[in-house]
């Protein structure tokens, strides 16, 4: 089972996800400026996603790896999913305090 | 050292010596994803808990400086990618300029982040004694802040103040914010370091002629070490910079 | 060579080369690559690190031998079960049968020279003694007393120990973790020998590639974890502080999402021992290897999706806790199923008593015991009512001691002759087994009476009516210790003047039993071709292991007589 030793990647293509990618740049900075609502996080991270999945595919060859290869990135995945996730399902489930900013923490500002 | 394509004790061919080397790699980076998971972690839950102080504190950003080091770090992987292009083409003389030139954007990124952080130290944002989110508002002048951008500041942060009920626990949860933004953005950036450290190490091989066609794992594995610490920016840039600027 | 034969002295000779003699000097020791010596030199660190923590739970034991506890303030107290807790999990639990047993035998069992990194492997060493410097000089510089959980904000900014040291020791030691388990992963994966497919692998080998998939996703966040609560520590950042908005229950997630599967990477290894032992001994194949090894990765899959149960009394919604605890019952059934195939192995068998077998029976039992009132634990309305008592710590010692400790030991007593070329004496050694195996049980066994009866953890004082109870602890304790000072003894002893062993003295099956007593440097004379199926004790004439007898009329194997 051979790494990507045999398959060299076209420097256009490269040329073409470094566009890509600053395209995508330049969206989601753009979309920051518009008011979605709750979804302006999901635009961001959605925009972030595939300019990531872009960097893995194609910069880090991995389109071209092999089964194994691609299994251990996806597993990585999977387990940051599982901490986010069931740490997420804990905390969005818990009963709600009455607000904290009612009772200002003890700490004081100092101006200089 | 090892010249170009020999065999390492512990293998028996140069095909499993390079598999391995992949694969190492490979998992070292699965181990780096939930390392930064960890404080990704801290920020989701926080962020969840004070989305306004979060807001307010991630306007603090200079943007302009965050998405050119966004470009300057997509440009370092465009290079980065190059270089092991040339490596494979046997285009040695290229594979130096690459490596350089992913080196040198490496450092304007660093640069620009040690100028981000001296702002910070300025406007009185380092978490510990002396933070005050309310520092440039009411000192606009030492932030070289003023008319409209002064203005959004200052009513960003009054209607802060009313949001988390008093000033003290809006300036604690943006402390929270920065402490957080010091520690993902100081952890990126040193790991930055340690990538150009490796960067350093392959250029003076490179110039040895070390990396060809039959010979350019190390060139590679670089390459995937730089362009996971590229990802880790691609989505620290949106959470920490792009929070809030639609409500400015 | 065969088999069959008894190592009565004599017989053998060491081999003229192998990897103790092949060079000599400090020089060749420190900066070696050779997986069996820095394996070795594993062994010296972690039994250092052993009675560290030994040393600290004798302590424990003596102070707890009066209600009103007299031998040390209640704030040492505090430092003395933290620093007991951090140096047996971080620097003996969790490195002792994978730096050991696992970087000698695992290039073996695959039939490779090496491991895939072995100046990785060396460097792996390196880190862990600087980070055991660093939780050493903490020791030394005014303790710790923070509970091995660091919960904050007491570790973060109310304890006045030196927790920042220890902090950073335990975040270096865990890259040497991250980085056995890289190396282990990737021979596995890349440097096995023509034909050993992957269900031919030793058990042992699937345990360390399971305990190496926790290694590399956990520990990460295990370091992250301590690298804030340290920044908290030393520049006040404010993550898990409530004064500034931080959390304390962030830090328990970020915590308990390694440490329970680091419960898993101590006692997987163990079990991959366990699968050795007992087919050698019972003269057959392993009843269901396929779910044994499925069982392993079950155990370190699941593992991870029930951290919460640490984490039950600090508010969670019911219907959350109710999802872990129902998790974290599922996480026993491959534990259920292994402790049923190696019972099964067992049904007629030809079963021998040799000191590795007794301590493969003892864990069998043991481990059942702990994993069984892990159950307990698990059970919401029981858990209210358990956690944070003396349960808890029986639990968790019945398993880490009962089961990690004495896989551990009995694997170092199953591969001794191979680590050596020598054989222990057969006759202490059984009696080292049971004198450890009644001093367990005397030392925790009440333990689950008093935290059944309320005693809670972490106390420097206990009521009266408790007493009794806390003595025959104690009293366990000290027969304990007679228990593991006595193998350290004639193990050091046997490494001089013990038999000389052969190839193959008990006879078993795997790729380690075909090298030389030690080993060459490079394992093998030349790369083994595999073609035979794991724990065949029939169709093994290049063991001298033939002739289609049923498994029941073998001969017992024996070591020494």
């Amino acid at each position: 089972m051979s790494e990507n030793e045999h398959h060299v990647v076209s420097p256009l293509l490269y040329l073409g996800i470094l566009c890509a990618l600053l395209i995508f740049t330049g969206i989601t900075v753009w979309a920051a400026y518009q008011n979605f609502g709750p979804f302006n996080i999901v635009i961001a991270l959605l925009i972030a996603t595939i300019k990531m999945s872009l960097v893995i595919l194609f910069f880090m060859h991995g389109k071209y790896s092999p089964r194994r290869t691609q299994l251990v990135i996806i597993s990585g995945f999977f387990w940051l999913a599982i901490m986010l996730g069931l740490t997420l399902a804990d905390y969005t489930t818990r009963h709600p305090e009455p607000s904290r900013s009612a009772n200002p923490p003890a700490i004081a500002i100092h101006r200089a | 050292m090892h010249r170009t394509g020999e065999l390492f004790g512990q293998y028996r061919t140069l095909e499993q010596q390079k598999e391995t080397a992949s694969l190492g790699m490979w998992i070292f980076l699965v181990q780096e994803i939930l390392f930064f998971g960890g404080i990704f972690l801290a920020y989701t839950i926080n962020r969840h808990s004070y989305p306004t102080a979060f807001g307010i504190a991630g306007n603090m950003l200079s943007l302009p400086l965050g998405a050119a080091n966004t470009v300057v770090l997509i440009a370092s992987s465009f290079t980065m990618a190059m270089s092991v292009w040339s490596a494979q083409t046997s285009r040695k003389a290229l594979v130096t300029i690459s490596l350089i030139a992913t080196l040198l954007l490496g450092g304007v990124f660093l640069g620009v982040k040690v100028k981000e952080y001296k702002d910070k130290f300025d406007h009185h944002l380092i978490p510990g004694h002396g933070f005050d989110i309310t520092y440039c508002s009411r000192n606009p002048a030492a932030c070289h802040l003023e008319g409209k951008e002064l203005s959004n500041e200052v009513e960003e942060i009054e209607s802060g103040i009313k949001a988390e009920g008093g000033e003290t626990a809006l300036n604690a949860h943006a402390q929270l914010y920065f402490s957080l933004y010091f520690g993902m953005t100081g952890l990126h950036a040193l790991h930055m370091i340690i990538g150009a450290g490796l960067l350093l190490w392959l250029i003076l091989e490179s110039r040895k002629g070390r990396y060809d066609a039959n010979y350019n794992t190390p060139v590679e594995n670089v390459g995937l070490y730089w362009h996971f610490v590229d990802i880790v920016w691609i989505f620290l840039f949106p959470l920490l910079y792009l929070i809030n600027r639609h409500l400015v | 060579m065969s088999g069959t034969q008894t190592s009565t002295g004599g017989e053998f000779k060491l081999p003229r080369e192998h990897y103790l003699n092949a060079t000599y000097g400090i020089r060749s020791w420190l900066l070696t690559t050779d997986h069996k010596r820095i394996a070795l030199l594993y062994l010296a660190s972690v039994t250092f690190f052993f009675f560290v923590g030994g040393i600290f739970a004798t302590l424990i034991r003596i102070h707890l031998l009066t209600p009103a506890g007299y031998l040390v303030t209640p704030e040492t107290y505090n430092k003395l079960f933290t620093m007991h807790g951090v140096a047996m999990i971080f620097f003996f639990l969790i490195p002792s049968i994978p730096a050991v047993l696992g970087n000698f035998l695992i290039p073996i069992m695959v039939g490779a020279k090496d491991l895939a990194f072995p100046k990785i492997n060396l460097l792996s060493w390196y880190i862990y003694l600087v980070g055991g410097s660093f939780v050493l000089y903490s020791f030394a510089t005014g303790g710790l007393d923070t509970g091995w959980t660091f919960y904050t904000p007491l570790s973060s900014i109310y304890s006045n120990s030196a927790v920042t040291p220890a902090v950073i020791g335990i975040f270096i030691n865990g890259f040497s973790s991250i980085l056995t388990g890289l190396n282990f992963l990737v021979t596995v994966h890349t440097m096995r020998a023509p034909g050993m497919t992957w269900f031919r692998l030793p058990l042992f080998v699937w345990a360390h590639y399971a305990t190496s998939l926790i290694m590399i996703l956990g520990t990460p966040v295990i370091a992250i974890t301590l690298l804030l609560a340290g920044l908290e520590r030393m520049f006040h950042f404010g993550f898990f502080n409530p004064a500034y908005g931080g959390d304390p229950i962030l830090f328990q997630h970020l915590f308990w999402f390694y440490s329970h599967p680091a419960v898993y990477i101590m006692i997987l290894p163990a079990m991959g021992v366990i699968s050795e032992i007992i087919p050698t001994f019972v003269r057959k194949p392993i009843f269901g290897y396929s779910f044994i090894a499925a069982s392993s990765i079950g155990i370190a899959v699941i593992g991870f999706i029930v951290w919460a149960h640490h984490m039950f009394l600090t508010g969670e919604a019911t219907y959350a806790a109710i999802a872990f605890s129902f998790l974290s019952y599922l996480v026993a059934i491959p534990s259920a199923v292994k402790v049923f195939n190696w019972t099964s192995t067992l049904y007629k068998g030809s079963i021998s008593w040799d000191t590795p077998m007794l301590y493969a029976l003892g864990f069998i039992g043991l481990f059942t015991i702990g994993g069984l009132t892990g159950l307990f634990l698990a059970c919401l309305g029981l858990d209210i009512h358990l956690h944070d008592t003396y349960f808890v710590i029986a639990h968790f010692h019945y398993i880490m001691v009962g089961g990690a400790v004495m896989g551990y030991v009995g694997g170092l007593h199953f591969w001794w002759p191979k680590i050596t070329g020598r054989l222990y004496p057969e006759f202490l050694a059984r009696a080292a087994a049971i004198i450890l195996f009644v001093g367990f049980n005397l030392t925790f066994f009440p333990q689950f009476i008093l935290g059944g009866l309320g005693m809670p953890r972490r106390y420097h004082n206990y009521p009266p009516e408790f007493q009794v109870l806390n003595v025959m602890s104690t009293a366990g304790a000290s027969i304990l210790a007679i228990g593991y000072l006595l193998p350290m003894i004639y193990l050091t002893w046997s490494m001089r003047y013990g038999k000389i062993a052969g190839p193959n003295p008990w006879p078993s099956t795997g790729l380690e039993w075909k090298t030389d007593s030690p080993p060459l440097t490079e394992n093998f004379h030349e790369t083994p071709v595999v073609d035979w199926e794991p724990y065949d004790f029939v169709h093994r004439p290049d063991l001298g292991l033939s002739g289609a007898k049923a498994p029941g009329k073998l001969a017992p194997a024996h070591g020494d007589d």
